[in-house]
Order: C-alpha cells, then sequence, then structure tokens
C-alpha cells in the first residue's frame, strides 16, 4: 500500500555546519508526539548536537517561507506527526515532502490515522455541526462557519480548507520511514535517530519496528482461547499472570505490530493497538475482528450477537481506534451532495502511483 | 518480466453464450487487460479441441499464464489443469472463472451478464498473474481401513475389505455388532429372518483373519488426511477379560441384578447388570453394566467374578485408548428412533397400549421377551384389533420433514404379522404408501389381499376418553379419513406408532471429529448426491447405510459394498496426490497469541513450547483457510490463496470502477487554500 518514494538514499552530511539538517513539523494530531520526542530526556542534547535543526514549530520559531526557498532536499531528515485534514497541511506536507531526503511518518495519527481519523465516520458537515452548531456547550446564534475567504476593509483574510477525509501521511506524499506508536516511545525514537545518523536504515518503506506482535513481548501466560464474554476494563480486575484476552479482555496485542515491550498489558491493562499492525497486514481491524469471532465460544447466532452486543458495544472504537483512515475502507460513505473540494481524500492528482487502482476506485465511490 | 496471460472463454454451447456476449468478453480481454497475450472465445472449451488450442497456445507464444472463464472448478479445474501441465506448464498457474454458474445462469440481463463477464476475467486476470507455481505432494495409502459402525453396512463393508485381503478395523459402540437388523424379526419383503441372515455374517467377521473388532469402544479422535489417518478408539471397560472369557454365561446366569433392557429389547424385556445384549451377539463376552451392578453400587456381590470358571471377569480393568494408522475410514453409524414421547398426541408413554415400531419388533421377535406372542402390555392379552400409525416423527415440519423410507413396508410386515399370529383387526393409517422398490408394491398388494385395513390420513390423537359405550377400556384412534372425507373414531386394542428415523444423536459431534457435515437434519452429506453417494467433501472419508439418510437394509448393503469399493480403489492406486494448497505459519512473523491453536478442523496446528510460537502440520492441513483468516498477526499464509492474490482479484473485478475513476476531473481544493501557510 505504501508508495515508493522516489528520492534517493540519503547522505547524512551535507550543511554547511557539518551537520545532517532536521525538521519536525505537526499536522492533525494532539502534541503528544511532540512531547515524546523530548521524553528522550538528556539525549535530545545528542540530537542538538548531531543535527542542525532547521524548522520545529512546537519548539522554536521558524518560517514557511524560510523552507520553501531551501533547495529541494536540503532537508535530510523530516519527523512528521500528525495526519492530514487540512489544505495546510496538505501543503506543508508537500513541502516538506520536496525538500526532505528522509521523511518519517512519525507516530500513529501520521502513520495511520489514529483519534484524528475516526472523525472519518462523520463529514465535514457533522463535523462543523457538533463544534460550531448544536454542540451543547456552543453557542452560535448566527450560525457562523470558518471561511477559506473571507473579505474585510483591511484585507482579505485566507482559511485552509477542511476537508471531508482526514488522510494518512502516506496516502498524501510518499514517505520513507514510519515510527509507530501513539506516541511513539522514546527508545524507539532514539534507536531511530540513531538508525539514521548512522545511515543503518532498512529499505524504505519499513515500518521502523520489530515483526511480530505485542504477544512476543508479553510475559502473561497463554493458552488456547475460548471467549465467552467480553468484559470492559471498567468490570473487572484481572489477574495478573494471565493472557488479558483469555479473561474477556478485547487485547489488541494480539494484532498489534511489537515494539512497546507490552507497556499496557504489564500494567494490567488490554493493548489498544496503537502501534498499527503487523507487517504486511493491510487492515488492522479486520485481522482483529476475524481473530476474536474465531475463539467466540457460542453456538448459535443469537449467542454471538450477545456477546458481542454486550461486550463490545462500539466496534469501530475498538478495532479501528488508531487504524480507520489507514483501513480498506477509510471512511464512512459519503453522500453524494456531500462531497465537497478534496472530499474524496483530497487531491488526487499528487497521489503516488503505487497501486493507484483500487484507490482511485474507491476514492471515486466516496 | 510481465506475465503473458491466455484467456479462454467458453460459450459451454449455449449455456453461456446465450446471456453472455462471450465473443465480446474474448475481444475486449485481448485488447484491454493488461498482460493478456491471447484471447479466444470457443464452443466447449472442454473439448478434446478446445483443450488442444489451450496446449497449443501455450506451447506457440509461451504463455506463462492461463485462465478459463467457463463453467465451475468443480466440474473442470482438473481439466485445465491438465491441459497446462501437458504443456509443461504448472497446473496451479491455470485459473477458472465460474461465468456459468455464477453468471449466465443466473442474469436476465445480457448487457449486464456481459459486463460481469469481464469483471469477473478481469479479476482472474489480475490473480493469475500473483499466482505461484506449487507441487502436489504423493502420500502412500495405508492399506488398513477403519470401518466405524458395525450395522448392516459396516459388517458389509469390513467384510468386502477383508475378503479382499485387506486388514480393517471395526469399531462398535455396543457390546454386540449387528446394529439394528439384530433386533428385527423378519424382513421385508420376503419374510424371511432377520437374525438368519444377519448372523452368518456376525461371525464371519468375528472370525475373520483380517478383521479387528473393538467393541464397546467408540472413536475418540482422528487426525492426519487421505492415505495416512491416525484414529484414537476409546475402549470402554467391560470389566471381562477378553483373552481369558469363554462366553459360557455362567456369569450372566448367576447375576442377581436383573434391570429393564432399554437398548436391545426397547424396554420390554430385561437383562442382568453382566450381560451380552443378545444369544447371538459377537462378540460373545459380556460386558458389566456400573450403573447397574451391585458391587459398582454398594462394594458388594462380585458373584460373576467368584463363578467364572476361566476368571475372566477382572473388575480392575480400566478404558484404553489406543492409536491406530489407518488410510481410509468408513462411517457407517446408522440411525436412532424418534422419541415418540415428543408428540403426546399419540399417547406414548401415557396409554399402556401404545407401542413403538422397535418394541413391536422385539414382540414379534420368537427370541424376544414375549417369546413372539403379540400382547397387550399386560404380557398376556391377545389384542383383538392392532392400529398402525405411519409417519410418527417423519414427513412433519413440527418433528423432521424427512420420510424415513422403511415405515411402509415395515408397517405392511407387521400388519402381515399380526394376522398371521393373531385373529386381529390391523387398520393402517397412513399419509400416502410408498413401495418403490422391487417386489414392494407386489407385498402391498398381499396384505390388501390378506384383508388389512388401510385408512388415508394423518390421525389426529389416540385417546382412552370414550365417547360410546363401544368405546369403553380401549384407544380410540382419531383421524380424518381423507378418501371419504370424514372424522372417523376406531377403537382399538393396541396402537402401534411407525416412529421415524433420526439420525444419531451425536452425528454432528461424530462429522467434526472426521471433517465431514451434515445435512440440517443431521445425515451426512454425501460429495455427490448423485453421482458420488459414499464419498464425502474430505478425501479418504466415506458413509455407508443410514448415517447418509434413511434407507432400507438392500440399499444398506449396497452402499457398505460400494464404500468398501471406492477404498480398495485408492489401496490399489497405492498413493495418493495431496493438494498443495496448505497454509503456513512464518515463524517470525508470530508472536505466539494461540489465537489459532484449537481453530483447526483438522488438527493441524500445533505449539511449540519453547519456540513460543504455532506450527501447521502440512501433512494434515487441507487449506480451509480458517487460520489464514483468523491469525491477528498475519503470519499464517494460505499457499493459493495470499493477501496479495485475493486484493489482485479484487483490484481487477473492479476494473470498471478504476476505469470511470480514472476519467473525471479530480477534485480539486480552493486554490486560495492551497497556498494559505501557517506559523
Amino acid at each position: 500500500m505504501n508508495p515508493t518514494p522516489s528520492t534517493p538514499t540519503p547522505s547524512t552530511a551535507s550543511s554547511a555546519s557539518g551537520k545532517p539538517k532536521l525538521a519536525l513539523y505537526w499536522a492533525a494530531s494532539c502534541g503528544g508526539c511532540e512531547i515524546a520526542v523530548l521524553a528522550i530526556n538528556e539525549k535530545i542534547l545528542d540530537v542538538a548536537a548531531a543535527f542542525d535543526i532547521v524548522f520545529w514549530p512546537c519548539v522554536m520559531d521558524g518560517k514557511v517561507r524560510d523552507i520553501e526557498r531551501m533547495p529541494d532536499g536540503g532537508i535530510d531528515v523530516c519527523l512528521f506527526n500528525g495526519g492530514i485534514r487540512t489544505s495546510e497541511q496538505e501543503y506543508m506536507a508537500q513541502l516538506l515532502r520536496r525538500k526532505s531526503k528522509v521523511l518519517v511518518a512519525f507516530g500513529s495519527c501520521a502513520h495511520e490515522g489514529c483519534i484524528p481519523g475516526l472523525a472519518n465516520l462523520s463529514s465535514r458537515e457533522e463535523i462543523f455541526q457538533a463544534v460550531y452548531g448544536n454542540g451543547q456547550s456552543t453557542e452560535n446564534p448566527q450560525e457562523l462557519r470558518p471561511q477559506v475567504q473571507t473579505h474585510t476593509p483591511e484585507g482579505e483574510i485566507l482559511l485552509p480548507y477542511f476537508y471531508d477525509t482526514l488522510r494518512t501521511l502516506d496516502q498524501t506524499v510518499p514517505v520513507d520511514y514510519y515510527l509507530p506508536g501513539c506516541p511513539p516511545e522514546a527508545e524507539n525514537i532514539w534507536k531511530a535517530i540513531e538508525a539514521i545518523v548512522s545511515g543503518k536504515l532498512p529499505p524504505r518503506g519499513t515500518v521502523l519496528g520489530p515483526t511480530t506482535t505485542v504477544c512476543d513481548e508479553c510475559p502473561r501466560k497463554r493458552s488456547e482461547k475460548k471467549i465467552q464474554q467480553f468484559k470492559r476494563t471498567w468490570q473487572t480486575v484481572p489477574d495478573e499472570e494471565t493472557c488479558l484476552l483469555e479473561q474477556g479482555l478485547v487485547c489488541c496485542g494480539i494484532a498489534t505490530r511489537a515494539g512497546c515491550g507490552a507497556l499496557c498489558p504489564r500494567v494490567n491493562s488490554p493493548c489498544i493497538g496503537c502501534h498499527g499492525p503487523n507487517v504486511d497486514v493491510p487492515d488492522f481491524g479486520a485481522r482483529m475482528m476475524t481473530a476474536l469471532s474465531s475463539v467466540l465460544d457460542a453456538n448459535t447466532p443469537e449467542e454471538i450477537e450477545r456477546i458481542l452486543t454486550e461486550g463490545i458495544p462500539d466496534p469501530v472504537g475498538v478495532f479501528y481506534r488508531f487504524s480507520l483512515a489507514a483501513s480498506l475502507l477509510r471512511r464512512s460513505r459519503l453522500r453524494k451532495k456531500e462531497v465537497g473540494p478534496g472530499g474524496n481524500g483530497g487531491n488526487g492528482a499528487n497521489q503516488p502511483t503505487g497501486s493507484p487502482a483500487v484507490e482511485k476506485a474507491s476514492a471515486a465511490r466516496r | 518480466m510481465a506475465e503473458k496471460v491466455g484467456v479462454y472463454v467458453c460459450h459451454c454451447g449455449s449455456n453461456i453464450a446465450g446471456m453472455v456476449d462471450v465473443e465480446d468478453v474474448a475481444r475486449w480481454a485481448g485488447e484491454n487487460l493488461p498482460d493478456v497475450a491471447v484471447a479466444r472465445d470457443y464452443k466447449f472449451m472442454c473439448s478434446s479441441l478446445g483443450q488442444a488450442m489451450i496446449e497449443e497456445d501455450i506451447k506457440k507464444h509461451g504463455l506463462t499464464r492461463v485462465v478459463v472463464a467457463a463453467c465451475s472448478p468443480h466440474l473442470h479445474e482438473k481439466t485445465f489443469r491438465r491441459v497446462c501441465e501437458n504443456a509443461n506448464l504448472n497446473p496451479y498457474l491455470c485459473q477458472m472463472t465460474n461465468i456459468r454458474e455464477h453468471c449466465s445462469w443466473v442474469s436476465v440481463d445480457r448487457a449486464k451478464a456481459t459486463v460481469k463477464a469481464k469483471a469477473m476475467v478481469a479479476a482472474a486476470v489480475e490473480r493469475v498473474k500473483k499466482q505461484q507455481p506449487l507441487e502436489p505432494m504423493s502420500v502412500q495409502v495405508n492399506p488398513a481401513t477403519l470401518v466405524v459402525g458395525g450395522g448392516i453396512a459396516g459388517l458389509q463393508a469390513t467384510l468386502e475389505l477383508a475378503d479382499a485381503g485387506y486388514p480393517v478395523y471395526l469399531v462398535e459402540r455396543r457390546p454386540s455388532i449387528g446394529g439394528h437388523m439384530a433386533q428385527f424379526d423378519k424382513t421385508f419383503p420376503t419374510l424371511d429372518c432377520s437374525a438368519c441372515i444377519l448372523t452368518p455374517k456376525m461371525s464371519e467377521v468375528g472370525q475373520h483373519p483380517n478383521v479387528t473388532m473393538f467393541t464397546y469402544s467408540e472413536l475418540e479422535e482422528v487426525s492426519g488426511s487421505v492415505g495416512h489417518f491416525k484414529v484414537k478408539i476409546h475402549k470402554k471397560a467391560r470389566y471381562v477379560d477378553e483373552a481369558k472369557c469363554t462366553g459360557c454365561g455362567i456369569c450372566v446366569e448367576k447375576c442377581p441384578r436383573k434391570v429393564i433392557d432399554d437398548d436391545f429389547e426397547s424396554g420390554l424385556g430385561y437383562r442382568k447388570a453382566i450381560y451380552t445384549p443378545f444369544p447371538q451377539a459377537v462378540p460373545r463376552i459380556p460386558v458389566i453394566d456400573t450403573t447397574s451392578c451391585i458391587w459398582f453400587e454398594r462394594g458388594k456381590c462380585r458373584a460373576c467374578e467368584k463363578l467364572c470358571p476361566t476368571g475372566a471377569v477382572a473388575f480392575d480393568q480400566k478404558d484404553e485408548h489406543i492409536e491406530l494408522d489407518v488410510g481410509n475410514i468408513i462411517i457407517a453409524t446408522g440411525w436412532e428412533l424418534f422419541d415418540c414421547r415428543r408428540l403426546p398426541q399419540y399417547g406414548y408413554g401415557r396409554l399402556a397400549n401404545v407401542f413403538t415400531n422397535m418394541e413391536f419388533e422385539r414382540m414379534c421377535n420368537a427370541a424376544g421377551p414375549t417369546g413372539g406372542k403379540i400382547v397387550l402390555r399386560d404380557g398376556k392379552t391377545e389384542p383383538k384389533s392392532v392400529a398402525i400409525i405411519h409417519c410418527v416423527g417423519s414427513r412433519d415440519v413440527n418433528t423432521n420433514e424427512h420420510c424415513s423410507a422403511v415405515c411402509c413396508m415395515a408397517a405392511l410386515k407387521f400388519g402381515h404379522l399380526v394376522m398371521e399370529k393373531t385373529s386381529a383387526e390391523v387398520y393402517s393409517f397412513y399419509i400416502d404408501m410408498r413401495t418403490n422398490q422391487k417386489s414392494y408394491e407386489e407385498f402391498y398388494q398381499r396384505l390388501l389381499e390378506e384383508g388389512m385395513h388401510f385408512v388415508r390420513g394423518r390421525v389426529a390423537e389416540v385417546t382412552d376418553a370414550a365417547r360410546k359405550p363401544e368405546e369403553e377400556g380401549k384407544l380410540i384412534v382419531q383421524v380424518e379419513d381423507t378418501l371419504v372425507g370424514k372424522q372417523r373414531r376406531i377403537p382399538v386394542d393396541m396402537v402401534v406408532l411407525m416412529a421415524a428415523l433420526e439420525p444419531q444423536r451425536d452425528a454432528k459431534e461424530l462429522g467434526i471429529k472426521c471433517g465431514i457435515s451434515c445435512s440440517m437434519a443431521g445425515w451426512y452429506t454425501e460429495r455427490h448426491p448423485k453421482l458420488d453417494p459414499v464419498a464425502t467433501m474430505t478425501d479418504g472419508v466415506f458413509v455407508a447405510g443410514t448415517c447418509q439418510g434413511p434407507k432400507d437394509i438392500p440399499a444398506s448393503v449396497a452402499q457398505g459394498a460400494a464404500a468398501a469399493a471406492r477404498v480398495m480403489g485408492m489401496i490399489t492406486k497405492g498413493a495418493v496426490m495431496i493438494e498443495p494448497v496448505v497454509a503456513s505459519i512464518t515463524e517470525e512473523l508470530c508472536s505466539g497469541c494461540r489465537i489459532c491453536n484449537n481453530l483447526c478442523p483438522y488438527n493441524a496446528i500445533e505449539y511449540d513450547e519453547e519456540k513460543g510460537v504455532s506450527r501447521v502440520i502440512t501433512s494434515m492441513c487441507k487449506g480451509c483457510g480458517t487460520c489464514v483468516a483468523a491469525c491477528p498477526a498475519g503470519a499464517i499464509t494460505g499457499a493459493h490463496f495470499t493477501n496479495d492474490q485475493i486484493l489482485s482479484e479484487i483490484r481487477g473485478a473492479l476494473w470498471d470502477a478504476h476505469a470511470s475513476a480514472a476519467a473525471p476531473a479530480q477534485a480539486q481544493a480552493p486554490a486560495a487554500a492551497q497556498t494559505a501557510s501557517g506559523s
């Protein structure tokens, strides 16, 4: 699914100062990834020593026009977090792609859409209605909505266009590497930076992480599975030794790429799947659903129905919490009249040409 | 290197060409689909000329993939794979798409059907390009066969195989082989004695050097696949040493505990706590019923042990689990009787003189509990009138929809026996009289002549509530006589219910063990209802007799023999090829979550504790794909059904969607917004 980027292999020493240039950017995200970068603690100094940080809007002043003026490929590494929801984010993704030798989709939002991607269950209009319309804490009698262009006596004010669909970074521009996690763990960030500094990088398009799932790192005891009831976390205090899934908690560790060291299961909390699917798995939620439905211990359709509706009241939220935007379906269907500019997933003309057929086909249907 | 695909669109006479413009489909595929080197249509692709055409194209054009758009792969996949093989192309690089059953036969609009056929061809072309060459595995066929069920069908199969010189393991759940036929008195329509024709076969099986019998045993587990099954037999403890017992019967005679025999005597007679079900039982080795034995109940007695002349009684005997290797399995587990209490309007269990057909069989049998006398429940009064009610639990949407096939004839037989042994009037209450086998109709005529009364109508009720003086003390059969269009109340002394044949209660369970499926009712499903009646969808597992559906003795015997012949065919062939379409686990991707561990219907997945990964045992895998779908880590791949192949197929099927998606102008965001930049 991941498009193959066309940029050549990076050389890590190119700037005038002799240090490689690093950029960090955020799009539709919560800011947690920025904090995660700082969670490498004092090693951030090593980063500063190793790199010339040219752009990091969260932390330091910088101007887009400065980036625009840089030569293409002038940035060695760009860590890009957040999904693509607005025209501005799309522009920045394209700009940073052009200017960067290595573009890393940093964290779950850039990798597979994450929580902001869950808004793909709604249209732009529905989202606006919730935010500017009938929200409980909203008072907007004039029903004002953000306008892309507003004429005022002082001049014209421009706002980015808000798309119907949140896209992942690689649905927008070609991506070289992915660093999974919500947010990525400090040690994995450090490992990735080290790999980039030393030039020891795997083939492009790789998700940086192990090729197995969280169970591999989970110390709990597992046996053959038969599930008669799904419980929600507030309904039970799980036993600390046994596999959480076997205790009826929907633990996504079975399907989630390892690399976190099974952080959540170790503190008696089920894995929620933030590292995304294992290598070559096209749809995380589908994997989870087929796996769990395979081990339901039920004999009649009614029993199955009961187990599922009682235990999993919000299947999309459970199985696609992080990956809806990157799933095979990407979003709920938009009615025809709802499709606005960019509503098909946006700027199709700039889509990479990895396997465009299905993507365009499905895009046309939205 | 780009693949060179050949596309072959079959007319199937007018079967496909009548609804699909096959010429257009072929032309279109040749012109539009990437990597298609040759595309042709032909009247009958499966004909030798059609096959030769494909073979020649492969050689001439150097085709690397072949797509045949024709009928179901069930019918001709083998044909076209062989064509590829003949032309030195790996047979698994051929893909069939079924534009007959899936398209022409189910369409009414020619234009739409043609578009659909194109989509199906496009899907197959995209898929076939991703297919991998695969090599089938060859497996030696173990000449030993397991026969499950010692009724007449199982016995026939056993004897056929054993007589041909092959070893047979026969497993029977009850203490003796013989099945239901051993309980019958006479067999229709010839009225020969059931035991007289059955017992020679039983003793032949019992003494056959090629037969190993496991009675009082059940099939516990099956693994492996055709040619090399591993089976586990649960041999229940008899508490009698089979090696020492001579079958003298002293233990049975001396046993102080008498219980009602619900099984063989259908509750009409008694047996001891240590017993052989009937005098001609094979083997003649008794079993101790632990639920009624005084020793097991109270820890006292052991009379049988003390009095056994050979010291064969062994109270310390344990259940055994025996593992066997066999090449093929024949399932002949038979039927069980419908419980007439489920139809309370007929009064069985409440009205004393309402009997089931099996009770009546035992009553008629000279070796049975009444010594062959037809008497009421009191054991002495001869009935003056007997009603026989057909279709009890058969042909009824409330119980079983099927016809039990044998009850009409059995009812006629009962009528004859009643009239032969007593002076009673006999009434038959039938819906339709079904006597459609050799000499059956003649037997019906004979009963008409003998004076049996036939009333056409389903009986509403059997009651003892009299309305008139002549009904006092009688059972009244309330029925609408549909031939005269009148309600009738017929008082009788005895009622016999022709209870239905039902599948064994645990048929589904056994089916799952052996990897074969049941119909909704619970009868085993044969591979083809007409052309392959004893094979199943699982290679090496065959079915025979009533476990596949109600049938009479001749049909059961024929199926037993047919199943044996099929097995002999496999043994003579020596080796079978196993489809290479199997699952495999990539260990590096497996986290050992164990989701797949108990899903495999063929027990082909094992868990390696040490490495913490699961593994597929290739020789046992059937390629069903259950584990592939279930694996949350995407670590299991189904050969011939990889993600890549399936997604490519979907992409191909959506060819027209791509076409229309590529055409219209791309949606554009407002120009102004494009340049608005933050920071």
